[in-house]
């Protein structure tokens, strides 16, 4: 059982109380990009055995949307953090450094 | 106009607690930024109550205030007095971004009271409800096996629940089950 605590409302929230949003971060490309640039935004996502970084939604709750850095392999969840942020927070980063020395996700590493 | 009926009409069941429904109550959805000045005088004018903590609820003689987010606040006022009290908010925030809504007709309310009423709860909500871990005045919005609600624990001991009217029929099911008075688990005992 995931249990994320969620940066908003403070609950210990377990996994059947939040919503799965998909990866964190995304950069959206729109009207105007390239159909490179498209195809990779819309379909092109990270699927690492470990560090992954995702979006999730306290949905059963207080309903807010936030970010969770966690590790696929051994469900180990190293923080969660707001979503009005563009990238993971240095404190977040350096949770995951110290468990994952040397960890990289997309453009991120600690 | 036609008579403003509860969604059950004020069944209740007797189990390993009490569950019934409590009939009408006034509810107002209140959105807005807890930390402006103009938002605390309305709330305290509407309920005689401060902004609560997270996941609180403050409650005075004449309404409630519970924390349902960092931007969302529950009202609970007299049914009678709603309509209101969202005109004395709407006036008393007009020109400063908020909502205020009545939505007492969307809602239904339950108690559940008794010496099993934290197991009768703990039993379908994903929530410690150990003594100590859930006391009075604390609030919370979870789901209730498969429907969403909130709840809190007044003073005297009294679970109250709120829902969405449309699921009022399943969660006083759900409730009337986990009160089963032979399915005690006795956790809490």
């Amino acid at each position: 059982m995931l249990i994320l605590e969620c940066p908003y409302c403070g609950v210990h929230a377990e996994e059947t109380e939040l919503h799965a949003g998909g990866e964190a971060h995304l950069k959206r490309f729109g009207p105007g990009a390239s159909d490179e640039d498209f195809h990779d935004y819309l379909f092109m996502r990270e699927n690492p055995k470990g560090v992954h970084l995702e979006r999730w939604r306290h949905v059963n709750g207080c309903g807010k949307w936030f970010h969770a850095a966690r590790c696929t392999m051994t469900l180990e969840v190293f923080g969660t953090y707001t979503a009005q942020t563009s990238e993971p927070p240095q404190e977040i980063k350096d949770k995951i450094s110290a468990k994952r020395p040397g960890w990289t996700w997309r453009e991120f590493s600690a | 106009m036609s008579k403003a009926q509860s969604a059950l009409n004020g069944a209740s069941y007797a189990g390993l607690a009490k569950v019934e429904e409590t009939g009408l109550g006034g509810m107002i959805t209140l959105r807005g930024d807890f930390a402006s000045a103009g938002f605390q005088a309305a709330v305290k004018a509407a309920t005689g109550c401060d902004v609560p903590g997270v996941r609180k609820i403050a409650s005075s003689e004449v309404g409630a205030v519970a924390w349902m987010s960092p931007d969302e606040l529950l009202l609970l006022v007299d049914y009678a007095g709603v309509d209101a009290v969202v005109a004395q908010i709407s006036e008393a925030l007009a020109g400063e971004h908020h909502l205020a809504v009545n939505v007492s007709d969307a809602r239904a309310c339950f108690a559940v009271s008794g010496e099993g009423a934290r197991e009768v709860i703990a039993k379908v909500a994903p929530v410690d409800l150990a003594p100590g871990q859930f006391e009075a005045g604390d609030f919370r919005r979870t789901r209730f096996a498969q429907v969403a609600g909130a709840f809190w624990l007044d003073e005297a001991g009294v679970f109250h629940i709120v829902c969405f009217r449309s699921v009022a029929v399943y969660m006083y099911n759900l409730l009337c089950t986990s009160a089963h008075p032979q399915s005690k688990v006795g956790v809490y005992a």
